[in-house]
């Protein structure tokens, strides 16, 4: 008997932990199949995470990199905002990435994180992501995660359709999600619909450096043009935007500008703007924006201004733009896998709208025409339009696509992630997100391979599900669990600033290309110190320019005399380390700027213009060794009519 | 049996007491380590004066002029900042280096410091007298080579 009763308890267990486990997962097992949820997420102490996921930083103007399944951060890296820790915008070798056509601007908001693809897949060169408030387009290197190249979008306002990079990564795009006076004038704003129009910026990206460059812009109603996605498969060849707004409001637009019952989707065949191009049917603008570059040789950023702009103009290029009608609002427009299907997610509609690229050419031979908008015809939805999902849910934001015939949608005001199938629109499962999702991410979304295991979503309401932090919370991502039939919720992390879109890939397509350390040999900064023998301290006038070197645990020189009140005194670190891991900081007691990081091989300057004589330390500021406190000097700062001449010492 | 291990270790421990010149620790911690670890029935492991690495054995050939000077090149922008040939710095003073080191020691400490502080007796001393751990400067073979020659002068 009592042996029956622990039998029967043990089945009993098993049984509750069976059905434990499994979950939603009941048919084709997930990630967390056998495995709790703890489990499914857990990276081992040392090991390593199967993925990158590189997440905007929306206001933070930042990105930051992240490993899945484990949601821990790993960096943190400057983009569009200055970052005190790294001097990214402080020291003299990095100001020049913020050069625009407005001057030094410190901050942005970026949007959209992008990996370059080739032939429709994620290739882990670079990654591309938008500024939205001063319109620019930056490019990371993915063997350093450093920002090194940013471009400034002219005739541009609200750079949010972009850069959703083709499948080549031929181009990037920019959208107006605000349109202006095209070029910039002194107009009233009541006189919108006069005056006030879109561009569609194409910047062309060199297959083997990555130099962005801007190709061409094509003149647009001035609607607001708000997400966008390039084609890919049978599509490539086209980028597809949504609009809204079509009413052209100009205030309280979010009554005016959701008036109508359908927007668009303009279709763009930028393959015809380059026939265009080449045939020399374009116009050439006068215009002004810059384009930095950081350079791994010098280390040094540079900005470049251009002044012309190609200009195609829609009602001169029959071909080149279609409006495909949308209903309620579109906001992601996302082309799947196959680059068949157009998914259109009217934010303010409960359905989803599908269309066809097969249905869009045919609908373009069969000239299904509605109307026809400045010279861009807008084709019959009924023509175009391949299916609708019935969602059941409210305010479809973003669809991602797992490559096996599933669709994953967000939805803001139901607050869920909703997955339905390609070609049947049923819906076969719904998964609450806390709270309010905005985008969502599948690694390799969005191109033509992605790794089907997980989906991260981002969300824009936090509350309760941290410890609270006073008025001011985390946002939130949750980690779902995609592999089997069922979604299965895995882990809650919180994020860095505001998260609008993710992108990630397999670890093993970065991993073996990122660099360890910067070849000193290869160091060829106008001011580098290769060894100490060639540090020392000159003058020019007022400026002071100190050669410097750092290695573990000293400075070289670390006694310096003869600095004047007056004087400008650039101090030039060059870390003389070259093994992996070995950052030193510089930082001076009053400087007016950041502390200064340098990684091994490389070479920064920091600016100090000291105001009080007296005796002044600097130190090292990244623990490099058990003698960093004594990784310190001084330099002697005289009156500004002293006579002691300038001089330099190391262990004197 | 017993006595025989004793006296070999004691031996090596002697000799690595030795090896310790002017400017570098005396090995009395190694010694008496090495003896108390000799008296156990545990056998101690056996100090390689090559040290731990890449390189197992090394035997100098001719002097190379002309390896020298490109080593001297390497020394000056890589090793300089830590090491003097005639004086102690931030490590050891390297002068005199192979009077004490063999070869293959001084390319294993160039090539992996890190494995040769954690494994091999006299540059866990070093580290113990020093407190800065030798810097990995991702040097390749040859180029520790160079450098190896350049310190014969």
């Amino acid at each position: 008997m009592k042996t029956l009763l622990k039998l029967t308890t043990a089945i009993a267990i098993s049984t509750g932990m069976w059905a434990c486990n499994s979950g939603g997962n009941s048919g084709k097992g997930g990630a967390m199949s056998n495995k709790s949820a703890a489990e499914a997420v857990y990276v081992a102490p040392g090991e390593h995470d199967e993925f990158y996921q590189f997440m905007s930083g929306g206001f933070s103007g930042q990105v930051t990199v992240y490993g899945l399944p484990s949601g821990r951060l790993f960096r943190r890296i400057p983009v569009f905002s200055v970052d005190a820790e790294k001097g990214y915008g402080f020291d003299e070798e990095s100001k020049a990435m913020l050069n625009t056509s407005h001057g030094f601007v410190p901050w942005d908001d970026s949007h959209h994180p992008k990996l370059s693809q080739t032939n429709g897949e994620i290739d882990g060169r670079w990654l591309f992501i938008n500024g939205n408030n001063t319109p620019r387009i930056a490019r990371i290197d993915l063997t350093t995660f450093e920002t090194v190249e940013i471009i400034e979008i002219p005739n541009s306002a609200g750079n949010h359709s972009s850069p959703y990079l083709t499948q080549n990564t031929e181009y990037v795009v920019a959208g107006t999600r605000f349109s202006v006076p095209v070029p910039q004038k002194d107009v009233s704003i009541k006189t919108y619909k006069e005056n006030f129009q879109g561009t569609l910026s194409f910047i062309s990206v060199h297959p083997e450096t990555g130099d962005m460059n801007l190709a061409f812009q094509i003149i647009m109603p001035g609607y607001d043009y708000d997400l966008a996605s390039s084609g890919k498969g049978a599509s490539h060849g086209w980028t597809f935007f949504t609009t809204y707004n079509t009413e052209k409001g100009h205030t309280m637009k979010e009554a005016t500008a959701s008036q109508n019952d359908k927007d668009f989707i303009a279709a763009v065949n930028w393959k015809k703007a380059e026939e265009y191009l080449a045939a020399g049917n374009f116009e050439v603008w006068d215009t002004e924006y810059y384009n930095n570059e950081m350079s791994h040789s010098t280390h040094m950023a540079t900005s470049k201004v251009e002044r012309k702009v190609k200009v195609l103009n829609t009602n001169n290029c029959p071909g080149l733009v279609y409006f495909l009608p949308t209903p309620k609002s579109p906001h992601g427009v996302d082309v799947d896998p196959t680059g068949d299907y157009i998914v259109g997610s009217g934010k303010l509609n409960a359905d989803l709208t599908v269309h066809s690229f097969s249905n869009m050419i045919k609908a373009i031979e069969n000239k299904d025409f509605e109307t026809i908008i400045d010279g861009i015809p807008v084709l019959k939805y009924e023509s175009v339009v391949a299916g609708v999902v019935k969602s059941g849910g409210l305010g479809p934001l973003h669809t991602e696509f797992d490559g096996e015939g599933n669709a994953y949608t967000s939805f803001f005001i139901s607050s869920e992630v909703v997955k339905w199938k390609l070609g049947t629109w049923e819906v076969v499962d719904r998964v609450p997100s806390y709270y309010s999702i905005g985008h969502l991410s599948i690694p390799g979304g969005g191109s033509m391979k992605p790794w089907r295991k997980y989906l991260v979503s981002m969300n824009k309401i936090t509350k309760d599900r941290y410890l609270p932090t006073g008025p001011e919370l985390a946002h939130s991502a949750q980690l779902y669990d995609i592999a089997g039939d069922k979604m299965q919720l895995l882990l809650d992390f919180p994020t860095d600033g505001e998260p609008h879109y993710a992108t990630g890939c397999a670890a093993e397509v970065i991993k073996p290309k990122t660099k360890k350390f910067h070849k000193l040999s290869e160091n060829n900064h106008p001011y580098v110190t290769k060894s100490e023998k060639e540090t020392r301290v000159e003058r020019k006038g007022n400026e002071v320019h100190v050669y410097m070197t750092s290695i573990r645990s000293h400075f070289a020189p670390d006694n310096i005399e003869g600095v004047k009140v007056g004087d400008k005194v650039f101090w030039h670190v060059t870390n003389l380390e070259q093994d992996w891991d070995t950052p030193h900081g510089f930082a001076i007691i009053g400087a007016n700027t950041s502390e200064t990081l340098i990684m091994p091989g490389a070479t920064k300057t920091l600016v100090w213009e000291p105001k009080k004589v007296g005796v002044y330390p600097f130190y090292c500021t990244d623990f490099c060794s058990a003698l960093h406190q004594e990784m310190q000097g001084y330099v002697r700062v005289s009156p500004a009519n002293s006579s002691i001449p300038l001089s330099w010492s190391l262990g004197e | 049996m017993k006595t025989i291990r004793f006296t070999t270790l004691l031996l090596i421990a002697l000799s690595l007491s030795n090896m310790a010149c002017s400017s570098e620790p005396q090995s009395t911690e190694i010694k008496k380590k090495e003896i108390k670890m000799g008296g156990e029935e545990k056998a101690a492991p056996k100090a390689n004066p090559n040290g731990v690495g890449p390189i197992q054995d090394l035997t100098l050939g001719e002097y190379d002029a002309k390896l020298a000077a490109e080593g001297a090149v390497l020394f000056e922008s890589l090793c300089t900042a830590c090491h003097k040939l005639d004086k102690r710095h931030v490590g050891p003073a390297l002068g005199d280096i192979l009077d004490r080191r063999t070869p293959a020691w001084v390319m294993n400490m160039i090539l992996v410091p890190e494995k040769m502080v954690a494994e091999d007796e006299v540059a866990k001393a070093l580290l113990a007298e020093y407190l800065a751990p030798m810097a990995n400067q991702n040097l390749t073979e040859p180029q520790a080579r160079a450098i190896l020659e350049f310190l014969r002068k």
